[in-house]
């Protein structure tokens, strides 16, 4: 947006940055319907099911027909609830999965704001996620609600350590913490991409599939859906939640799903370039970037029809004693590598 | 002008969400504003031109201490009216230390400032406007105070040993999950299947 006031002056320049915004939050909510759909199609499809089919052709306006189911209900708020914390919690799920993504470069030079510590904004926003959970399943003074809030901030928090390793990883190979500067790093083409650049392939292939991991524990998505569980917990921290504010919470789960894609997008499959060579066209750059993203989340829908539920114990063993190690391990390699080895010791610095 | 009225916006919700924090009858609530409190101090720092800092303080404070403090404050079960019980009992004491507190930082602050120490922030784009923030820090954490960056380290990863050491009771006696064994088991060892005779039943094993 800076930039923009230099270029058009302090009125215009801010008119065109909120009409930014409000693009980029509109793609994302469109993409995000379809998304849902997707994710339910090919839920359905492992399991030789239909899958929503009626609404619209071959049920493309589902979601739209489910918005408008949420949004029209009535919104009911528990008796013993903490009514403030109770509405806000939903909220905060929403803003933060939406302020995320304010870094994010969708092509080049398409993002909104181009910051120098891009990375790190991208992780301390992600690592907030957690509260709007916490909040709802505290206000909703409830049993389930709120062992599934215990349950989702205990393995939020660990699964983010192994992620922000994961990270580092990344950042000594860049030499940059801003994101535009890590997607031109992998420019020339699939054998530069962080996962499968020569000789780093040893070490940072297995790195993605840690961080696709701690992602799903992160979202928690299944197999690591225990928060949520239904066999156990109901519905874990939503069971107070009704229409619009579950809404919210389902909007941010799939946002900050959206936004994992993403960042291994960026972090590790290059961007918006092609696996033969560098995109400099914003315009096709971004469909690269966009189709990079319905793969990555077809995985998640994937791992999501095919894995069955981890226990609890299994998942903090998973975390605790066999991805932080492994990370932390990764990272004194590639830093070892980055200051003897490498043919230009880390490009940027 | 903008700068000015975000630093005054951070500021004013900075302190009012600090007072609250000892304010609130909620501990929870307490905690919540906490949160608020670090992360409008996270936004003067950006507009001090230190971003890097202001992401460390959400990522370390927000992100990992305040979420633990939360867990914690939820799980137990504190009777904080009780605690709160001989609040005006000790009210003058309270207040006398905090006054002479505050007298002692208003001299200190102003003495620095007259001998011509007291320097208002800069940021570090008006220095040397081509090294960035992070970049920066790490010089000098790894070269000036490298040494004492790495004590620090040691300190506090001592304190974490330390911890476990306190914590961790051997106990004779207590089961415990062996999780070689459980992921090595076969279904051979688990299920045995069994001719059961319409009438008779199995009966109790011997």
């Amino acid at each position: 947006m800076a930039s923009l006031i230099h270029q058009y002056g302090p009125v215009w320049g801010v008119w065109l940055g909120v009409g930014q915004i409000l693009l980029v939050m509109i793609t994302l909510l469109l993409s995000l319907a379809f998304l849902l759909l997707f994710d339910r199609k090919v839920w359905a499809a492992v399991m030789l099911r239909k899958g929503p089919n009626v609404v619209g052709p071959f049920g493309l306006l589902q979601s739209f027909a489910d918005f408008f189911k949420f949004v029209f209900k009535e919104i009911i708020v528990p008796a013993g609830a903490n009514k403030t914390v109770f509405i806000l919690a939903p909220w905060l799920t929403f803003t933060l999965a939406f302020a995320a993504w304010a870094v994010v470069p969708l092509a080049p030079g398409w993002v909104v704001s181009d910051i120098n510590v891009g990375i790190l904004y991208l992780f301390a926003i992600s690592s907030l996620g957690v509260y709007g959970i916490i909040m709802g399943g505290w206000a909703s003074n409830s049993k389930y609600p709120f062992l599934g809030a215990l349950r989702s901030a205990a393995q939020m928090v660990s699964y983010e350590v192994s992620i922000g390793f994961v990270i580092i990883t990344v950042l000594l190979l860049a030499g940059t913490l801003n994101l535009t500067e890590i997607v031109d790093n992998q420019r020339a083409g699939i054998w530069a991409w962080h996962a499968f650049a020569w000789p780093t392939i040893v070490i940072m292939l297995p790195m993605f599939v840690i961080f696709f991991v701690s992602a799903l524990a992160e979202t928690n998505r299944p197999p690591f859906d225990l928060p949520e569980a239904e066999s156990e917990l109901v519905a874990g921290y939503q069971v107070e939640y009704s229409s619009t504010p579950y809404l919210l919470f389902m909007i941010g789960e799939y946002l900050a799903i959206t936004l994992m894609c993403a960042m291994m997008n960026i972090l590790f499959l290059g961007g918006w370039h092609l696996p033969g060579g560098p995109v400099d066209n914003p315009f096709l750059g971004f469909l690269v970037f966009y189709a990079k993203l319905w793969v990555m989340f077809f995985l998640f829908a994937m791992v999501k029809a095919l894995v069955p539920r981890y226990r609890y114990d299994q998942l903090m063993r998973l975390g605790w004693k066999i991805f932080l190690p492994t990370s932390l391990v990764a990272v004194v390699a590639v830093a070892a590598y980055v200051t003897f080895a490498a043919p230009q010791a880390g490009a940027g610095l | 002008m903008i700068a000015a009225i975000a630093f005054y916006a951070l500021a004013a919700i900075a302190i009012l969400s600090a007072f609250c924090v000892i304010a609130a009858r909620n501990p929870v609530h307490s905690v919540l504003f906490l949160i608020l409190t670090f992360f409008s101090a996270a936004g003067l720092f950006v507009l001090l031109g230190a971003e890097f800092l202001a992401m460390l303080l959400v990522v370390v404070y927000v992100g990992a201490v305040a979420v633990l403090f939360l867990f914690v404050v939820m799980m137990l079960d504190v009777d904080f009216a009780e605690l709160k019980s001989g609040f005006l009992s000790y009210l003058p004491l309270g207040a006398l230390v905090a006054l002479a507190m505050f007298a002692e930082l208003g001299l200190v602050s102003s003495a620095a400032v007259q001998a011509g120490q007291g320097r208002a922030a800069i940021p570090l784009s008006d220095v040397d406007p081509g090294v960035t923030n992070a970049e920066a820090i790490g010089r000098v954490l790894y070269t000036d105070y490298l040494v004492v960056f790495q004590l620090a380290g040691m300190v506090l990863f001592l304190a974490m040993i330390g911890a476990i050491v306190l914590t961790l009771r051997e106990r004779p006696g207590v089961r415990r999950q062996d999780v070689s064994a459980q992921v090595g088991r076969r279904r051979s060892e688990g299920v045995e299947l069994k001719d059961v005779k319409p009438g008779q039943g199995l009966g109790v094993e011997g």
